[in-house]
């Protein structure tokens, strides 16, 4: 079908163009051109997507339909799929609208670089293929890489771009390895047919180590727990614009990865162990939570808290994903692009504060913001969505994840640490708002790993604040409005249930499926009273972290040591980084070689 | 078919990573990148060897039914190989402008962020 590959053609022709045009800038000229091509694509989707409706698009590249056996390339588009891909060109548009902002030299260089890494990730959302999805993710990364270091003439942005190079190129390569243990075991890249492939081979030991590989190199990408190391170095460096993008989907898009391959590739071989998949996946979900959400209550510097609450909502994707089952997995995709819009507003709002006072710390920039009061409310209803508040998106996804944990035995549990976990993420959110936006209590502590950020400089009248500002405040009322979406629930659950139907994939993708039976749709009732419960948990929590925040409590002498050790293991150099993702991915080999054989 | 490749693979993972670990000199810990991805491509070639096979291209010169080698892997490690020299090329790209700009091409002393 034309319309999947020009939604993937159009932006990575035009920011080729645009990148090999960029010797003779003409800045409003490239503007339009990557704006026009991010919305072509967006356009493109939904009529891709309308098509899919409620079963799957198939289309085989030159024309190579399997024969018994796979030799062409495909892309295999489903409700999430391709609704993923969606909300990346919808999440570029104001990423674009940014840089027009925030880009001050080489201007069209940047939208060039972006449109390629926006039709990477659309590509990467689509496609069937294992080596294909490899060759998006690197294509992805390597555009990441290049625009977080954009701004390539001071210190910082250049340290964390290599740092985010160097872990994320380990994890690339890990990846890789894997696939080339399973194309050597099963003889096919199609992840259809590697799925028919290794269900002859069941949980054997080579399929352990490679599952633990491909794992870690999209958990690499997402930023779970010990992988997330990158992220905060990342995220503390990069132009606003890249960081909607960034923290909006491209973590996101790892965990996408992660659940596809498992659907598609792994499933069959490990059918039997479920059980041991879940504890695995769910557990290494609420440590990433929670660890995120700590590091972001310790840290008084705003990019890199955002970091850290990115981490911790990633952790709770992970739980819903993990969960293995289609409302958990529901769930998190409502979830994602609740609160990805959320975030992306977050980003904004920092980023108009941090460039107009020249400081990124609490301390410096304490009651600074009270003039921009607009971005300070943007800012608020943001940190409440991270807090559960209905009837935003993100709650709405959250009550499935927590109807879906409490109706797995044995995981009951899992709801009350989700709300512990946004309620200190969102608290260390509130908390810095009210002490930029205004002025609440003492100044913040010093901070003995920052000290290169105490004083702020003079307030840059040039740093426009009321596109952004409105663009925020777009960004929050979308959040608010995908929760009020009507049916969205019911039809999220069922895209759901198509995504984690693996036997129905396979027919698809390899045809002759007319003997496989539809999925069973769990039915999925609104957001009930323990959704409500919990929701009030969280902000009632987030309220009270924020205020003993605020009022300056110390805590208690040993946790404090205890966080601070766990921040200086952030240390700032790719090699520990990789020290930690090659000690994670044989740790996680073991994990799997231990329970699933 | 000997598992000699595969081990040299899984020696080249290891022994590239320890340098990447290790290195204090961003040009040298490129360079261990490199020998870590070096890795892949063994194991891509070797997972498609066949003893006595041909190369994979059809002539009149080769006798009909003769073994191939998987032309399917060399064609991923091509792909690799490009992918991979971009990446790179990034990073020198990058570690130039540390060297340019600041002087030094040592990851500890470019050191400005970390908690």
């Amino acid at each position: 079908m034309t319309v999947l590959a020009l939604s993937v053609l159009v932006p990575m022709i035009a920011g080729t163009v645009l990148s090999l045009t960029a010797s003779v800038e003409r800045r409003p000229a490239a503007a339009a051109t990557a704006f026009a091509a991010t919305l072509a694509s967006l356009v493109l989707l939904a009529v891709a997507l309308a098509h899919v409706g409620d079963g799957r698009t198939v289309v085989w590249w030159g024309n190579w339909p399997p024969h018994g056996r796979v030799v062409g390339i495909d892309f295999a588009v489903d409700g999430l799929g391709g609704g993923l891909a969606l909300f990346v060109t919808a999440l570029a548009l104001p990423a674009l609208l940014m840089a027009g902002y925030a880009i001050r030299a080489s201007a069209q260089l940047f939208y060039g670089v972006c449109l390629v890494f926006v039709a990477a990730m659309v590509g990467y959302c689509l496609t069937g293929d294992l080596f294909d999805l490899f060759v998006f993710f690197e294509l992805m990364s390597v555009a990441a890489y290049v625009l977080v270091g954009y701004e390539v003439r001071e210190r910082a942005p250049l340290e964390g771009a290599l740092t985010f190079a160097i872990t994320n190129s380990v994890g690339s390569i890990l990846f890789l390895f894997g696939i080339g243990l399973l194309y050597g075991k099963v003889g096919a890249l199609n992840m259809a047919q590697l799925g028919h492939g290794l269900q002859a081979v069941g949980p054997s030991g080579l399929v352990c180590v490679a599952f633990a590989l491909v794992s870690v190199g999209l958990l690499v990408k997402a930023a779970v727990v010990p992988f997330h190391f990158w992220t905060a170095d990342a995220y503390g460096v990069a132009p606003t614009p890249v960081l909607i993008l960034l923290a909006g989907v491209f973590s996101e898009l790892g965990l996408y990865g992660f659940a596809r391959v498992f659907w598609t590739v792994f499933e069959p071989a490990l059918a039997g162990h479920h059980d041991a998949v879940r504890a695995i996946f769910v557990g290494l979900g609420i440590a990433t939570g929670l660890l995120g959400a700590v590091l972001a209550l310790a840290q008084h510097h705003l990019l890199r808290m955002l970091a850290f609450v990115v981490v911790s909502q990633i952790g709770l994707f992970l739980v819903g994903i993990g969960l293995l089952s289609a409302d958990g997995l529901a769930g998190s995709a409502i979830f994602v692009v609740g609160d990805g819009f959320a975030k992306a507003a977050l980003f904004v709002c920092v980023g108009v504060v941090t460039h107009r006072y020249d400081a990124a710390g609490e301390r410096a920039l304490h009651g600074r913001a009270r003039a921009l009061w607009p971005l300070g409310l943007a800012f608020g209803l943001a940190a409440l969505t991270v807090a559960d508040l209905p009837p935003f998106g993100a709650f709405l996804g959250r009550s499935l994840i927590e109807d879906a944990a409490l109706s797995a035995p044995g995981w009951a549990w899992v709801p009350a640490v989700m709300a512990l976990v946004s309620a200190l993420a969102a608290g260390a959110l509130l908390r810095a708002g009210l002490r930029v936006f205004r002025g609440v209590g003492e100044p913040a502590s010093r901070d003995a790993r920052f000290t290169s950020d105490e004083a702020g400089g003079d307030e840059r009248e040039d740093v426009a604040v009321g596109v952004p500002a409105a663009l925020a405040g777009a960004l929050v009322l979308a959040a608010l409005v995908w929760g009020l979406v009507p049916g969205l629930a019911q039809s999220v659950t069922a895209a759901a249930a198509r995504f984690t139907d693996t036997a129905g994939y396979a027919a698809a993708v390899l045809g002759g499926g007319s003997g496989v039976a539809a999925p069973v749709v769990p039915h999925v009732a609104g957001p009930g009273a323990t959704a409500y419960l919990y929701a009030t948990a969280t902000l009632l929590g987030a309220g009270v972290v924020a205020w003993l925040g605020v009022a300056g409590r110390s805590v208690p002498r040993t946790a404090a040591r205890a966080v601070d050790a766990v921040r200086a293991l952030h240390s700032g150099h790719p090699g520990d980084y990789v020290a930690w993702t090659a000690g994670g991915a044989a740790v996680l080999g073991a994990l799997f070689a231990l329970t699933l054989r | 078919m000997t598992v000699l490749p595969y081990l040299v693979a899984a020696w080249l993972l290891v022994v590239g990573l320890w340098g990447t670990i290790t290195s204090r000199h961003l040009v040298q810990q490129v360079m261990c990148l490199t020998v870590v991805q070096s890795s892949t491509y063994v194991l891509l070639l070797a997972v498609g060897y066949r003893t006595g096979g041909y190369a994979p291209i059809v002539s009149s010169s080769v006798p009909p039914s003769s073994p191939f080698v998987d032309p399917i892997v060399q064609a991923l490690a091509l792909t690799d190989v490009v992918v991979e020299a971009t990446v790179v090329a990034v990073l020198l790209a990058l570690t130039v402008q540390a060297h340019k700009r600041f002087g030094t091409v040592d990851p500890d002393r470019l050191g400005e962020l970390s908690g």
